[in-house]
């Protein structure tokens, strides 16, 4: 079976760089999944999950928003966040969506601060969202 | 000459401070490493930006984008990236001294680091923002940053961004430099990223992409991104310049303390000898006068 070149990189680090199966992701227009020789696209990802299917088995990643660009062998995910499911600390998560929708809620926000705080609370859900389907 | 006791203490408060200094160096030393890898973890991200953005610039139209528009230059913004700390060495003294040859009349300043923003203040000239970034910025702290500056562009408030910044070269050669970000311009897009990855055109695959939902979408999003990215790689500069900076000027303050060291000991001893000398002479004299 054909298999394609995964990177996911942050500005801070390449979180993951290895050959996969199939990828799945969030677009701009709805979730992805991508398997080897796919055309080349280039979209906007949300925040939410990568599924990444590998020969030894499937990773979960939480991403923030950003970039996917994909050519028939390599599919490159540039993303400000990414977390891989086991290192995701549950309750800081919790904690942080719980602080932004206080925030959101209670204080008057500029629309730049309110930009700030929704981003974040987006990341943070996405990182719940993939903690938590896996433990069900 | 001064006497043994007095030249006795400056040895003690000269290796003292040698000690300080030697300390300091150290920490410099791992901090520099760490703020080094920092700047080289960003450059798998800064080669796919740059692909994406060079196979995006055949498919759009120059001025597509407000972030492409090259406007008379009326008002420039300049992003002033200096250290919080001082002792090293002339690091912040030559970022400044560029920074005080620009036209005031026209140059709005944004400060990031405590040295710049009291040179500004200092100074009298235009700060419009003063932000602060902890030791290891992270690419959403700098963002504040860069997205101020971005806003002022697109309300039209500056026609130009440009960031001035200490240049990592090597561990000895820090140069200010002084970059213009915003107009985002052809050269800049294919150019060399602040870290000196190189990323030619050659580098785009050649394919033809599709792009989701349209280029012009795309490229919305990922010229801010650009910008963002970029900032975010010259401040992470600065740190590695700014520690490399501090660990060789407190290398050469711990061996001008050792060198001080060696020549007051030189000079203790010499004092010491003399005061031994003097001491025999007069019981020589005393014996001889017994006798």
């Amino acid at each position: 079976m054909n298999s394609l070149q995964l990177e996911i990189v942050t500005p801070e680090a390449r979180v993951f760089n290895g050959s996969a199966l199939m990828v799945v992701a969030p677009g701009s227009e709805g979730g992805l999944g991508i398997l080897p020789d796919h055309m080349p696209l280039m979209t906007e990802i949300h925040p939410g999950e990568v599924l990444v299917t590998t020969a030894e088995g499937d990773l979960s990643f939480a991403v923030g928003g950003g970039f996917l660009e994909i050519l028939p062998d390599r599919v490159s995910i540039l993303t400000d966040m990414a977390v891989v499911e086991g290192e995701i600390d549950e309750k800081a998560a919790e904690e942080a969506v719980a602080r932004a929708e206080k925030e959101l809620r209670e204080t008057a926000l500029s629309g730049e601060e309110h930009a700030t705080v929704q981003a974040s609370l987006l990341r943070s859900l996405a990182k719940l969202h993939v903690k938590r389907r896996i433990h069900r | 000459m001064a006497n043994t006791r007095d030249i006795r203490r400056r040895i003690k408060s000269v290796k003292n401070t040698a000690q300080i200094t030697k300390a300091m160096q150290m920490v410099a030393a791992s901090k520099m490493r760490k703020a080094q890898q920092a700047a080289l973890a960003g450059h798998p991200y800064s080669q796919i930006l740059n692909r994406v953005l060079v196979s995006l610039r055949d498919m759009v139209s120059a001025d597509s984008h407000p972030l492409l528009e090259v406007r008379p230059v009326k008002k420039t913004l300049v992003l002033l990236v200096t250290s919080d700390k001082g002792l090293c060495g002339a690091l912040n003294t030559n970022v400044l001294r560029e920074a005080a040859q620009l036209d005031q009349g026209n140059t709005l300043f944004v400060a990031s680091g405590k040295k710049g923003a009291s040179f500004l203040a200092r100074t009298g000239r235009k700060m419009i923002a003063d932000f602060a970034l902890p030791d290891n910025p992270t690419f959403l702290q700098t963002k504040a940053i860069s997205r101020f500056c971005l806003e002022k562009f697109l309300s039209g408030e500056v026609d130009r961004v440009n960031v001035l910044y200490p240049k990592f070269v090597n561990t000895l050669v820090q140069k200010p430099q002084l970059v213009t970000l915003l107009p985002i311009t052809d050269e800049k897009a294919e150019g060399v990223s602040p870290t000196g990855a190189e990323i030619a055109g050659s580098e785009a695959t050649g394919a033809q992409f599709l792009f989701e939902p349209d280029a012009d979408e795309v490229l919305n999003s990922v010229l801010p991104y650009y910008f963002h990215f970029e900032v975010f790689q010259m401040i992470l500069d600065a740190r590695a310049s700014e520690q490399s900076a501090r660990m060789v000027a407190m290398k050469s303050a711990t061996d001008n303390a050792k060198g001080l060291v060696k020549d007051l000991t030189l000079e203790y001893n010499k004092a010491r000898q003399a005061s031994i000398t003097t001491e025999l002479l007069e019981i020589t004299t005393a014996q001889m006068a017994l006798a």
